[in-house]
């Protein structure tokens, strides 16, 4: 009861103020749920034409058309699988942002993974082996810079 | 007249810039003082005629010379003067003469701030500098020269790009620039250091302040080309992973790497060869960068120039640089002693573990950035990589490596204890759980990836606070006092990392919460979004210098009150043919910004009728800027370290001695600041 009395207590404040008039915009897509999937799969495919930009970010003619082709593709019930082979098929792989596994790129997928994977173990045969080295010369080697008890930054 | 004046300066600077390369070396090998002495008058003089030929362009910008091709490629008279001025970068020339510009301004940097060190040292620092300065001078003289002259000379200028006639344009580039080439001076350091095979801990502290400015100045850099893009665009991006952001991406991760390296090697005499490794590293990534950008290998926002025989005096220039850097090092690095020892469970060890993370951060987006060219140029197909590759392996890679930075402060020197850790960490740890689980359900929604953003963000917070506390701790006095105690580089540090987590609640909020709607509006449509009400009102004609534009305006309320109206536009320029840019209106705020783009007329006949609009909510973006902000300043407050600035005596002799001399007249306190227990007695 009272937030019905508040709803219109509101409405009757922005009449006055002329702030809410006219009706709701028509989003460019009727159907939101669908133009959000949209997005989607939009936004992880690049804008030919433009100098690196998604479709979904795109206001380029190419890109509208794309975004309508993908709405459309959609609602006929395809996957995004569907739709970005689709898109590969027409354009070649250069079109996904998100690269395919492929033998090409394995390098591209596994490589930071790999290169993480030597840093540490490098890391830690370095720390043994230097540890190891300078017991063996009986404890510090260079001392010039002594540590106060106190931590420093 | 002017525009050859420029020229003939560049030609006198190349020629000092020789004399500078090659006599100081020489006379530093050799142990010849006189050659050893000129290293600093040459790089001062080589300054002036840079800084001559800088102003010539300027001056033929400013006044409209369109005899000069590059001014008329980037210039128009009805350019606003501002604009004619940063124009003098605008373009690929000019950004290679405010490389060598900046590159000068650090050389003569070197000569004023290192007036402790010895004259050695000094020569082979600007020997090295001005060798780099050969470089990109004889690259500007033979393939790009900015005062080449047109016949016939056109009437009118071609106009600047129009997304760079901006605000933006004054500060992102030399902000940049002096970022990535202020890597150089730690280069240079490195590789006098390498020559002389005196490498210890006086080099690392010689080294640390120019680092951590040059690192500040990359950091701002990067900050406003990101904020910058944001707005400019006009889709409300704020970073794409573009090759360009990239290229100072690179350099600030190994740059970032360096510099707490750097510290571990002051303190400790630690990794001194690893330290060499990342200021070669850093600067090659530099180098690199402009590489990237200048020689058109890529097409991107910023890559105008197309012209293969200047990738190659760039790549060629690289080889050398990078090969010439890393075969020194492999021969004079062995020699290096190991430094002070410490143990598997340290804070050198774990500095040194994060060093890994951020140097493999790094060559994961060297690898993303130069993977679609490589295999184009093996014509093995054509691929993008853009941000889904960078977010899914990026992530995985900084997580742990911000779990180190929460633990490394908190750890010991030489031998940290894990038990003492464990205790130290278990209050934060606990804490940081129970806001990431707690927290995204306040915000609005639980996701792992949103849950891990706060995580990470509050396991920063609640480590920094228990350091802090666990070092006032050690102190007694009042907490004022206490605090006024802790060395500024202490504060710097804890800054930095609290700008990070900033930065991550930033990323975190705006990835997850963002909203944006494409709508159809005529006047007086409305479009609700996130709780805010956007009215349009109608688009006016606007006619400015050198563009004309449709300004839309629409009025945003909130709750029946108005909280903005907005004005975005859509801009055609008189000069150019481009299709008209977009210039969004935003209205920020600390918890959102609001942001409205104009697309195209529905009819396009009908401007008065309706047109698409872009809306979009982004909360928390800005945290983003002012996490790097706060970042910066952490390095600010690094530099303005009391122990920078204290000539060496006083720093190793006691504290009556720098009480005296601080309460000297203001002359003399100047240099040697008072200890903080005396600011604290007399506030």
């Amino acid at each position: 009861m009272t937030s019905r009395w508040l709803i219109a207590a509101a409405l009757f404040l922005s009449a006055a103020s002329g702030i809410v008039s006219g009706k709701e915009a028509a989003p460019l897509a009727d159907d939101p749920e669908l133009e959000a999937r949209t997005t989607q799969v939009a936004s992880e495919l690049r804008c030919l034409v433009c100098q690196n930009q998604t479709i979904a970010d795109s206001q380029a003619g190419l890109a509208i058309d794309l975004k309508n082709q993908i709405r459309e593709q959609l609602r006929q019930g395809a996957t995004e699988a569907q739709i970005k082979q689709y898109m590969v098929q027409r354009y070649g792989d250069f079109v996904l942002y998100n690269p395919p596994v492929k033998t090409t790129t394995w390098l591209l997928w596994f490589g930071p993974f790999l290169l993480m994977v030597l840093g540490i173990a490098a890391l830690i045969y370095t720390l043994l082996k230097r540890n190891r080295g300078a017991r063996s010369v009986g404890g510090n080697e260079t001392n010039t810079n002594s540590v106060s008890s106190r931590p420093e930054s | 007249m002017v525009p050859e004046l420029g020229h003939f300066a560049l030609i006198l600077a190349l020629l000092l810039a020789l004399v500078q390369g090659i006599f100081p070396l020489v006379g530093a090998a050799r142990g010849m003082p006189g050659l050893v002495a000129i290293a600093r008058p040459v790089a001062q003089g080589q300054f002036v005629f840079v800084a001559i030929a800088f102003g010539c362009l300027a001056y033929s910008f400013l006044n409209n010379d369109f005899s000069v091709a590059y001014v008329a490629e980037n210039s128009n008279s009805a350019l606003p003067w501002y604009y004619r001025f940063t124009a003098v970068w605008g373009g690929h020339e000019g950004s290679l003469l405010l490389w060598v510009m900046i590159l000068n301004i650090w050389m003569v940097a070197v000569t004023v701030f290192s007036r402790r060190l010895p004259e050695t040292i000094i020569a082979r620092v600007l020997g090295v500098m001005g060798l780099i300065s050969i470089g990109f001078l004889l690259f500007m003289l033979l393939t790009s020269d900015p005062f080449d002259r047109l016949s016939p000379v056109p009437p009118n200028g071609r106009d600047l790009n129009p997304l760079l006639q901006d605000p933006g344009m004054t500060s992102h580039p030399p902000m940049l620039y002096m970022g990535y080439v202020g890597f150089s001076v730690a280069f240079a350091f490195s590789i006098a250091a390498l020559l002389s095979g005196r490498l210890d801990a006086a080099w690392a502290r010689w080294t640390r302040p120019w680092t951590t400015v040059a690192w500040t100045f990359l950091t701002i850099g990067i900050m406003l080309g990101s904020g910058w893009a944001y707005y400019v665009l006009g889709w409300g991006g704020w970073w794409f992973w573009d090759s360009v952001e990239n290229a100072s991406f690179m350099p600030w991760l190994v740059g970032t790497a360096l510099m707490h390296s750097l510290a571990v090697t002051e303190k400790r005499g630690a990794f001194k060869s690893w330290t060499v490794l990342l200021a070669i590293f850093a600067f090659s990534l530099s180098l690199l960068g402009t590489f990237l950008v200048r020689s058109g290998v890529l097409t991107s926002v910023h890559a105008f120039a197309t012209d293969p025989k200047r990738g190659l005096f760039i790549l060629i220039f690289l080889a050398i640089v990078i090969g010439s850097s890393l075969a020194l090092f492999a021969w004079r690095a062995p020699k290096v002693g190991m430094g002070g020892s410490f143990k598997l469970v340290s804070r050198e060890a774990m500095l040194l573990a994060n060093n890994v993370l951020l140097v493999v951060a790094a060559a994961t987006v060297l690898l993303g950035t130069l993977y679609p060219l490589v295999l184009d140029a093996l014509n093995l197909g054509k691929i993008s990589v853009g941000p889904p590759y960078f977010n899914s392996v990026f992530v995985p890679l900084m997580a742990p490596a911000i779990f180190l930075m929460g633990v490394g402060p908190l750890a010991r020197w030489k031998e940290a204890r894990l038990p003492d850790l464990k205790v130290r960490l278990k209050w934060a740890f606990g804490v940081s759980i129970v806001i990431a689980l707690i927290l995204p359900f306040v915000a609005g929604e639980w996701t792992p990836l949103i849950a891990l953003g706060f995580l990470l963000a509050a396991w920063i917070v609640s480590t920094t606070v228990v350091n802090l506390y666990h070092r006032l701790r050690q102190f007694d006095g009042s907490l004022i006092s206490r605090l006024a105690r802790q060395p500024r580089s202490y504060y710097g540090m804890l800054f930095a990392h609290f700008g990070v987590a900033v930065f991550i609640i930033g990323v975190t909020m705006v990835k997850s919460f963002e909203s944006e709607k494409d709508v159809k509006m005529a006047v007086g449509d409305v479009a609700t979004i996130g709780g805010y009400a956007f009215r349009y009102d109608g688009v006016t004609e606007v006619q400015g210098p050198n563009y004309q534009a449709l300004r839309g305006t629409l009025t945003v309320s909130r709750n029946g009150e108005t909280v903005a109206v907005m004005h975005p536009e859509k801009r055609a320029y008189t000069a150019r043919d481009d299709s008209p840019t977009t210039e969004a209106a935003i209205k920020g705020g600390i918890t959102r910004d609001l942001y409205v783009a104009m697309g195209d007329p529905i009819d396009t006949s009908n401007i008065m009728g309706a047109w698409a609009i872009r809306i979009h909510i982004k909360p928390f973006v800005r945290w983003i800027w002012a996490g790097c902000i706060i970042m910066a300043i952490g390095g600010l407050l690094a530099i303005f370290d009391r122990r920078y600035r204290l000539p060496l005596r006083v720093s190793e002799g006691t504290r009556e001695t720098a009480g005296i001399r601080a309460t000297a007249p203001p002359a003399a306190a100047g240099d040697t600041a008072p200890t903080a227990s005396l600011r604290t007695r007399n506030p």
